[in-house]
């Protein structure tokens, strides 16, 4: 279960002219294996919401609990634990430059010390369902965007999270892929793990609808 | 097919294989020198010391007159004396000759040339407690203008002297081990800099603290370890050199001692490639550990 409960976000480096808050008492709950997309224009908070949710930033004020713990309460180690238990797209992707797509997707289940032999088998499959087992020798800087973008999704989904975030993951792909992404998503979704994506991409909101949370200047105007 | 396990996060490449060994060789040559600064200044400290304060040096003026009792010559009474003293052990009369060419420079030229009569010298070995007071008084009633010399207080300014250095070459060692630890915590420092994105990004997969700061870690202590051997394989030969040109001071080198070294520096010099890795260790896992707090 993720919680929000009038949650504020602060930047301590705001852009000036740009709001102090970047989110602004946001409260909503998001059941356990549920499916929402987060929607709203370019700067409206997508990110920065995400980022409270696999916990990169601090809130300002307010209270979160994700995956039935309270964000302000862990220690360094525990906040390490549950993040091993989330797995995120992120919009700019994040792959490794000095690892090939092969390493990066076993990225997460290296730092979990998992067995090479389960390692093997399940960066093979998740290349293959991303349609990328040919090139799992390239390097990132040797991949299209796209390409880029679907092994930052093999690398988040590898580890079978309870939790799947993603931010904008199909922004590179061409609709087949899109739809292919889809399917994978919402198969992990339907083994329970729970899954919140945002995106722009108002036509694959519209041929999946599953409920929204919209964003605009950091409050949230919608929750259905 | 053959997978990397090991260098996930690239520190083999941000850790500096040339700066980071070349600067603490350097500082673990000048710790070995120190060291064995330090271990020469005890071990002379201890020799010089103990036969400084032993020495006794008894001069007889105008040895063949008759002494106070008038029933030997002065030298004869005071050698009777110190032969029946348990505390003075050896006492042996200097002949003429060597008396002569110890005053020599002194007066210029041959003593019995000059028409001078030289005093005997009685070299001997003090074992008594504290100080020959005693001994002293009753050999100038013997025969009077006797002196007894020790040499207490040589020994102690040997004992001060080889104090202080001793203390320059601790500090020597203290200056050099904060250095090493600089120079790791910069190295580190730049590594970190260098990895910046692939150290979040792994943060952000759920890595440990201790995980990330144990591989920046390993590798300094390897570089920091690769660093203190090669400055000590290169300190040796310039200590054995040393050693060789204090030769006069140290008496005759040992027959079989290795280089002629002394043997507490040769048990005490792996203790400085493990102080250089323990030193690469901790000062990577602190600074790691510090840099990782500005994550959430
Ligand atoms: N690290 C940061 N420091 C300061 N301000 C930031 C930072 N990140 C985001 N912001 C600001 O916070 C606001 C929300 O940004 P955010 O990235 O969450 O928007 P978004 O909805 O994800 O936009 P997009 O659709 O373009 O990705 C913006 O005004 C942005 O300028
Ligand atoms: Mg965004």
């Amino acid at each position: 279960m993720v919680r929000f409960d009038d949650v504020w976000l602060r930047y301590r480096h705001a852009a000036p002219g740009e709001a102090a808050e970047a989110l602004r008492g946001v409260s909503f709950e998001i059941e356990d294996g549920g499916f929402r997309w987060l929607t709203g224009p370019s700067g409206a908070g997508k990110t920065s919401l995400l980022k409270l949710i696999y916990l990169a930033e601090h809130p300002a004020r307010g209270r979160i609990e994700i995956l039935g713990t309270r964000a302000a309460r862990l220690t360094r180690r525990e906040a390490a634990m549950l993040r091993r238990r989330i797995g995120v797209v992120y919009q700019d992707f994040r792959l490794l430059p000095q690892l090939d797509a092969y390493d990066n997707v076993a990225l997460p289940m290296r730092l979990a010390r998992r067995g090479e032999a389960q390692i093997e088998a399940d960066v093979t499959e998740i290349l293959r369902w991303v349609g990328l087992a040919h090139r799992m020798d390239a390097h990132p800087d040797e991949l299209s965007g796209g390409e880029q973008q679907r092994i930052a999704i093999a690398r988040a989904v590898v580890g079978r999270p309870r939790l799947l975030v993603a931010d904008e993951p199909t922004g590179n792909l061409d609709d087949e892929q899109a739809e292919r992404l889809m399917v994978l998503i919402t198969a992990l979704n339907s083994l329970g793990t729970t899954v919140i994506v945002a995106t722009h991409n108002n036509a694959l909101v519209e041929r999946h609808p599953f409920p929204r949370l919209g964003l605009e200047r950091g409050r949230l105007v919608r929750d259905g | 097919m053959a997978r990397r396990r090991g260098d996930l996060l690239g520190v083999r490449a941000a850790l500096s294989r040339r700066l980071l060994p070349v600067l603490v060789g350097a500082m673990s040559f000048l710790a070995a020198l120190a060291l064995a600064g330090a271990l020469a200044c005890a071990g002379l400290a201890a020799s010089w010391r103990g036969e400084a304060a032993s020495a006794l040096m008894i001069q007889v003026p105008q040895p063949d007159d008759p002494d106070a009792a008038h029933d030997a010559t002065r030298l004869a009474a005071v050698q009777r004396a110190l032969a029946g003293d348990p505390a003075v052990r050896g006492p042996a009369v200097m002949s003429a000759a060597e008396v002569n060419r110890l005053v020599a420079p002194w007066l210029g030229g041959d003593a019995a040339a000059l028409g001078l009569t030289l005093p005997a010298v009685i070299n001997a070995e003090w074992a008594g407690p504290g100080t020959p007071d005693a001994l002293a008084a009753r050999l100038q009633t013997l025969s009077p203008g006797t002196l007894v010399k020790t040499g207490a207080l040589w020994a102690q300014r040997v004992a001060a002297l080889t104090a202080s250095l001793q203390g320059c070459a601790l500090a020597v060692l203290a200056i050099v081990a904060l250095v090493a630890a600089a120079v790791v915590a910069v190295a580190t420092r730049a590594g970190l800099a260098q990895l910046r994105e692939t150290i979040e990004t792994v943060h952000g997969l759920g890595a440990l603290d201790a995980d990330i700061a144990g591989r920046f870690a390993a590798r300094a202590t390897w570089l920091a370890l690769v660093g203190s051997v090669g400055g000590m394989a290169l300190a040796l030969p310039v200590l054995a050199w040393l050693v060789w040109l204090a030769s006069p001071f140290t008496g005759p080198a040992r027959p079989g001692a290795f280089v002629h070294l002394p043997p507490a520096l040769l048990a005490l010099a792996p203790l400085l490639p493990g102080g250089a890795a323990f030193i690469g260790w901790g000062t990577a896992q602190l600074t790691v550990r510090g840099w990782l707090r500005r994550l959430p």
